[in-house]
C-alpha cells in the first residue's frame, strides 16, 4: 500500500517537474510552478522559511519521503534502478538483490560540509553540482528537452500539413557546451549510482544528509517486530538504501527513504510502517571504503570574436532568390547580462543553483548557461537568437530559488539590465545606407536617429540614451550588421528601475 | 476553409484518420478536388481551344498563354553538398507537352524570370516541339543600370535567342515601361526618365525596330506597370507614326478594371488602358488575370455566390473567363506551376464561354467586396528579390494576405475570434517565413522599392506588418 501510494505520487511529481523543463509553451508552469519551489535547497536559497520548516516537519513525521516523492533526482534513480533490476532478473541467472551496508558518515558529512563551505564563500554554482534538484534540471534541459523539442517539431510538421495551428515548431539548439558536458557526466554518474540503489542519496547528496539528521528520529518509521521476524533477509535484499541489517533486526533510519519495498517482501508480516515502537532501530557506525568518485573537467570555450562587417550589396539583375544570412556571433561584453529580477550580478551568483529551469523556459533563446568558472551554468543573456521581449517574464516566474525575483510585466519593462553601446565604425549608416532598425524596435524609445554634420542628404545615425535604455537587446538582435552587431548591450552590476 | 481552425484534439483525431487512409490507399478516390472537377467532367478536349487573331501577323494565338515566370522547382544537392533549388526540367517538359497538346501556343518568358533560368528551361521544353506551332514572347529586361548600354541590350537579345534555341522572337517586349528606377549612383528616376535611360537614349528601341525589319522580331510591343504618362507618350508616338506597336501587355482583372487606384495608387484602371488600345486596334496581352493568385481564393461569401452561379467551376476560372471575354484580348497569361492549374485553365478556355453581362456585374460587385479587405497587392512576381538583407518579401506578403482573406487579421481583443486569429497569424508567420527573414529585419533601405511593378511601398508595408506582429505578441 505504502509502495503504491509512493509510486503514484512520485510518478506525477516526476512527470510534472520534467515537463516544467520541457514544455516551452509555459502551460505546465502555469499550474505547477510551485513544484520547484518546494525543493529543499531552492527553498533555502529563496529564504522560504515556511517551506523549509514544512519539509523538516514532514521528515520528522514520516521519514525521508521527500527523497522518494518530491526530489526528481531521487525518483529518477528509482526509475533507473527499477529497470536495472528488471533487465537483470530477465537476463541474469541469479535474481538481483541488494545487501545491507554500513553507513559512511565521514563521506556524507564531508560532502555536506564542502557544500556549505562553498555556499558560504559564494561559489554557489560549483556547490550546486551535487545539489539534486539542479542536477536533475541540467539533465532535463540539456538531454531530455531536445528529444521533446524534436518530437514536437515532428508533430508541428504534420499539423502544418493539415493546416492546423495546434502545434508550432520550436528551436532546438545546444545552449552551452560546458553545461551539456556536465549534464552528460551527471547522467553517467547518477545512472551508475542508481544501479546500486540509493547510494548517491546516502553518501553524497547534501539534502539527504541534512534530512537524515531528522529522519533518524522520525515519528513514523518502518519497524521490525522481533517476535515475528525469522531473519530470512528478504527485506534487506529488496532495500535499495542498503539500510536493513536483517540478522540484527536493525534499520538505519538516517538512510531509509521510506520506499516501502521491504514491507511487501516480508512474508512474516514482521515489518510495519507505524509510529508505535516495536523495537528500537539503531544507526550503525562504520569505516567502509568510500564509493568511487571521479568527476568534472571544465572547459572554457573562448568565443572567437570577429569584427562585424556590413553586408555587401549585390547589383540585382534577375528575380527571386534569397540572400544568404550569416549567423550572429556573441560580442565581447563589458559585463555579463543577467535576467531582469536577478537584482545584481552578485545576487544571482549567490542564489542560483543552476537548475536551468529559466534557461529551458526562455521562449526567445536569450538565456543560456554561463561558461564562466565562477558562475558555471548559471543563466546569462545574449541576443543572437532573439531578445528579452516585453511580454515575457517567464524566467522570474519559474525561478524556485529567488535568484531571479518575480517581476511583474510593467515593472520588468522598466528594469534596466544593461546598456546598449553603438560601435560606430560597424554601423551600416556609416556607409550611407539609411537604416534605423534599432531605433524602430527600441521598446523604450532610447535610440534617436541623428544627422551629423550640415549635409542635408546625410544618413541619420543612431544615438543611445543610456538613461532610458533597459538593455533588452532588441536593437542588438535586429541590427542588420552580421556576424557581430554594430550595437552591443553591456550588462550592469546592479539592476534598477527607471 | 474550415479546417484551419481545428483544435488540438480534432487535429489528433484527424491524424488517426490520416493514418487509416494511408493504410488503405485503394479506397481513396483520385478526383482532383483542387480544380473542382471530378472525373465525370470527362477529359479536356484537345481541339477546342479558343483562338484569337493578331491583326498584324495574322497569328492564331491561343487565348491561354503560358506565363513562364513560376516554373516548378525542386531541391537538389549541389557540389558542396548543400541544398539548392533548381527548376524541375522534367516537370516543365511535361507541362509544356500537355499545354501544346491542348492547343496552348503562346509562351511568355523573360531573361529575369526564375532567377534568370526561365528562358533556358522554356527553350529546352519547347525545342521538343515544332517551332512553327508556337509563339515565343520574351523581353528586354534591362532593369539593372549596368545593362542600360546599347551593347548590353543587344547581348541580352542575342542570349534570349540562344537560350530559347531559335533565331527569331515572335513577340518582343520592352519590359515594364512606366516603372521607376534608379541610376548606378542611386539617383531616382521616374517612369519617363527610366524609359529614356533604358530604351530611347541608348538606341535599343530603334535597334529592335531594325530587327523587326530583318525578321528576327515578328511583333514589337511593351508591357506596362506604373506611370501612365509613359503609356500616353508611347501611344502618341504610335499615332504620329514614329513607332508601330503590334501588341501591348497590360494588367487586367475584375478588380483592376475600375478599381486599380484602390488596389494601388500607382496603378491605372484597365478600363482606360484597354480603351486606348481598342481605339488604335492594338491587341492586348493580359497579365495578372488572377492578381498573383489572389483571385483564386476570395472571401467566403463571394465564393458562395460564384459556386451558386456555376457549380463545380473553380474560383479562378471566373477570373480567366473574365479576362478572355474582351474581344481585344489576344491572349491571357497564366503562370501555371502545377498540372492542376493548367488543367483548370484549359477547362475554362477549351472553348471559352464569355461572361454574360449578369456575370460581369456580379464580378464587379465581388471586386468591391474584396477591396474592403486590406490586401497588399503583391502578385508574388519576385522582382523585388533577392533582398540584400535576406528578407523574404513575397512570402511575408503572401502570409499577410492569406490571413486577411481567412479573417485572421485585425480583430480587437474583445472579439471572441481574437485568440484564434492571433494564433493563426503568429504560428503561421513563423511557418511561412523563417524568423531571420521576417519583416522585423527590414531596415528600410528601399532597394526593393523601384523593382516592384505594383509600386508597393514595400518597406512601409513590411514595417506595418512588423508593427502588427509586435502588437499581437505584446497583447496575449
Amino acid at each position: 500500500m505504502l509502495k503504491t501510494i509512493r509510486r503514484v505520487l512520485a510518478f506525477f511529481v516526476f512527470v510534472l517537474i520534467t515537463l516544467m523543463f520541457l514544455d516551452f509553451t509555459g502551460t505546465v508552469n502555469h499550474w505547477f510552478g510551485w513544484l520547484p519551489m518546494i525543493q529543499f535547497i531552492p527553498a533555502v536559497l529563496a529564504l522560504h522559511v515556511v517551506i523549509v520548516i514544512a519539509l523538516l516537519v514532514l521528515t520528522a513525521i514520516f521519514g525521508r519521503i521527500y527523497c522518494s516523492v518530491i526530489c526528481p533526482l531521487g525518483i529518477f534513480q528509482d526509475i533507473v534502478a527499477h529497470f536495472h533490476v528488471m533487465t537483470h532478473n530477465r537476463f541474469a541467472k541469479k535474481k538481483h538483490k541488494y545487501a545491507y551496508r554500513k553507513e559512511l558518515p565521514v563521506i556524507r558529512w564531508f560532502f555536506l560540509c564542502l557544500f556549505v563551505v562553498l555556499f558560504a564563500f559564494g561559489v554557489v554554482s560549483i556547490a550546486a553540482l551535487i545539489e539534486p534538484y539542479s542536477a536533475f534540471g541540467r539533465m532535463a534541459t540539456n538531454l531530455f528537452a531536445p528529444l521533446y523539442g524534436w518530437t514536437n517539431n515532428g508533430l508541428a510538421a504534420v499539423a502544418e500539413h493539415f493546416e492546423s495551428y495546434a502545434f508550432y515548431s520550436t528551436d532546438v539548439w545546444v545552449k552551452g557546451g560546458v553545461s551539456l558536458l556536465v549534464s552528460v557526466i551527471t547522467l553517467v554518474v547518477i545512472v551508475a549510482f542508481a544501479f546500486t540503489g540509493r547510494t548517491y542519496c546516502n553518501t553524497i547528496c547534501p539534502v539527504g544528509t541534512i534530512l537524515s539528521v531528522v529522519s533518524r528520529f522520525s515519528w513514523f518509521k518502518v519497524q521490525v517486530d522481533e517476535s515475528k521476524c525469522n531473519k530470512c533477509g528478504q527485506c534487506a535484499r529488496s532495500c535499495k538504501a542498503h539500510c536493513i541489517d536483517s540478522p540484527n533486526g536493525k534499520i538505519d533510519y538516517s538512510r531509509c527513504v521510506v520506499c516501502g519495498n521491504c514491507l511487501g517482501k516480508c512474508k512474516q508480516g514482521a515489518l510495519k510502517y507505524t509510529h508505535k515502537r516495536l523495537s528500537a532501530g539503531v544507526s550503525v557506525e562504520t569505516t567502509e571504503k568510500p564509493a568511487d568518485e571521479g568527476r568534472r573537467a571544465f572547459l572554457i570555450g573562448a568565443a572567437a570574436v570577429t569584427v562585424g562587417t556590413a553586408l555587401a550589396q549585390e547589383q540585382k539583375k534577375v528575380d527571386g532568390g534569397l540572400a544568404a544570412i550569416a549567423d550572429k556571433k556573441i560580442p565581447e561584453r563589458a559585463k555579463r547580462i543577467v535576467p531582469p529580477g536577478a537584482v545584481s550580478l552578485e545576487h544571482l551568483a549567490q542564489h542560483c543553483t543552476a537548475c536551468q529551469l529559466c534557461i529551458s523556459n526562455c521562449p526567445n533563446g536569450v538565456l543560456r548557461p554561463s561558461t564562466d568558472f565562477e558562475h558555471l551554468m548559471q543563466p546569462e543573456m545574449s541576443y543572437e537568437r532573439g531578445y528579452c521581449r516585453p511580454e515575457c517574464n517567464r524566467c522570474s516566474d519559474v525561478c524556485p530559488t529567488g535568484a531571479i525575483r518575480l517581476v511583474e510585466l510593467p515593472e520588468k519593462c522598466s528594469t534596466k539590465i544593461g546598456t546598449a553601446r553603438i560601435v560606430a565604425e560597424n554601423c551600416i549608416t556609416g556607409s550611407g545606407v539609411s537604416c534605423g532598425n534599432c531605433a524602430r524596435h527600441c521598446p523604450v524609445g532610447a535610440i534617436t536617429m541623428v544627422k551629423f554634420g550640415d549635409d542635408e542628404n546625410a544618413v541619420a545615425s543612431p544615438v543611445v540614451d543610456p538613461e532610458c535604455c533597459i538593455g533588452c537587446g532588441a536593437c542588438e538582435n535586429l541590427c542588420p550588421v552580421r556576424p557581430i552587431s554594430a550595437i552591443i548591450v553591456d550588462g550592469i552590476e546592479q539592476q534598477r528601475t527607471i | 476553409m474550415k479546417n484551419e481552425d481545428i483544435s488540438r484534439r480534432s487535429f489528433l483525431k484527424r491524424l488517426g484518420i490520416g493514418g487509416a487512409v494511408l493504410a488503405t490507399p485503394s479506397l481513396v478516390s483520385c478526383g482532383s478536388k483542387d480544380s473542382g472537377y471530378t472525373p465525370e467532367d470527362g477529359p479536356i478536349p484537345t481541339d477546342k481551344m479558343t483562338l484569337r487573331e493578331n491583326p498584324n501577323t495574322h497569328d492564331k494565338v491561343s487565348i491561354l498563354g503560358y506565363g513562364c515566370m513560376r516554373w516548378p522547382r525542386k531541391t537538389v544537392k549541389n557540389d558542396k553538398g548543400e541544398d539548392e533549388e533548381v527548376l524541375d526540367q522534367d516537370q516543365i517538359n511535361k507541362l509544356v507537352a500537355f499545354a501544346m497538346e491542348h492547343g496552348v501556343n503562346y509562351y511568355d518568358t523573360s531573361p529575369a524570370y526564375c532567377r534568370g533560368k526561365s528562358e533556358e528551361a522554356t527553350g529546352i521544353a519547347l525545342s521538343k516541339h515544332d517551332r512553327k506551332k508556337y509563339y515565343i514572347a520574351t523581353k528586354l529586361s534591362n532593369f539593372s543600370p549596368t545593362t542600360w548600354s546599347h551593347e548590353a541590350g543587344v547581348e541580352m537579345f542575342e542570349n534570349s535567342l540562344k537560350y530559347l534555341q531559335t533565331d527569331y522572337i515572335d513577340y518582343y517586349l520592352l519590359h515594364c515601361i512606366g516603372q521607376h528606377s534608379q541610376t548606378l549612383d542611386g539617383q531616382p528616376l521616374n517612369g519617363m526618365e527610366a524609359l529614356h535611360a533604358r530604351f530611347l537614349d541608348n538606341g535599343m528601341l530603334d535597334w529592335c525596330v531594325e530587327q523587326k525589319k530583318k525578321g528576327r522580331i515578328r511583333n514589337l510591343g511593351w508591357s506596362y506597370h506604373g506611370d501612365v504618362e509613359v503609356v500616353d507618350y508611347l501611344l502618341k508616338l504610335h499615332d504620329e507614326g514614329k513607332y508601330h506597336w503590334d501588341f501591348v501587355q497590360i494588367q487586367l482583372n475584375y478588380i483592376d478594371w475600375s478599381h486599380a487606384k484602390e488596389v494601388n495608387e500607382a496603378n491605372t484602371d484597365a478600363e482606360y488602358l484597354l480603351g486606348e488600345l481598342k481605339k488604335r486596334g492594338i491587341p492586348a496581352v493580359i497579365m495578372e488575370p488572377l492578381l498573383g493568385g489572389r483571385l483564386a481564393k476570395v472571401p467566403e461569401f463571394v465564393a458562395k455566390k460564384m459556386y451558386k452561379m456555376r457549380p463545380n467551376k473553380s474560383i479562378a476560372s471566373w477570373a480567366f473567363r473574365y479576362a478572355g471575354t474582351f474581344p481585344e484580348t489576344l491572349t491571357v497569361l497564366s503562370g501555371m506551376t502545377y498540372m492542376e492549374h493548367l488543367e483548370d485553365n484549359l477547362r475554362s478556355y477549351c472553348p471559352l464561354e464569355p461572361c454574360t453581362e449578369e456575370e460581369v456585374n456580379m464580378l464587379y460587385q465581388a471586386a468591391v467586396e474584396i477591396l474592403k479587405n486590406p490586401f497588399i497587392s503583391c502578385t508574388d512576381c519576385k522582382y523585388c528579390m533577392p533582398c540584400p538583407y535576406g528578407i523574404d518579401i513575397p512570402a511575408i506578403f503572401a502570409h499577410y494576405n492569406k490571413c486577411v482573406n481567412d479573417d485572421h487579421y485585425n480583430h480587437t481583443q474583445e472579439d471572441p475570434k481574437y485568440r484564434e486569429a492571433r494564433r493563426a497569424f503568429l504560428v503561421g508567420y513563423d511557418r511561412s517565413v523563417p524568423k531571420l527573414r521576417q519583416a522585423s529585419h527590414c531596415i528600410g533601405c528601399g532597394e526593393c522599392k523601384s523593382h516592384c511593378p505594383q509600386s508597393i511601398d514595400i518597406p512601409r508595408e513590411l514595417h506595418r506588418i512588423d508593427q502588427y506582429v509586435e502588437s499581437l505578441k505584446t497583447k496575449q
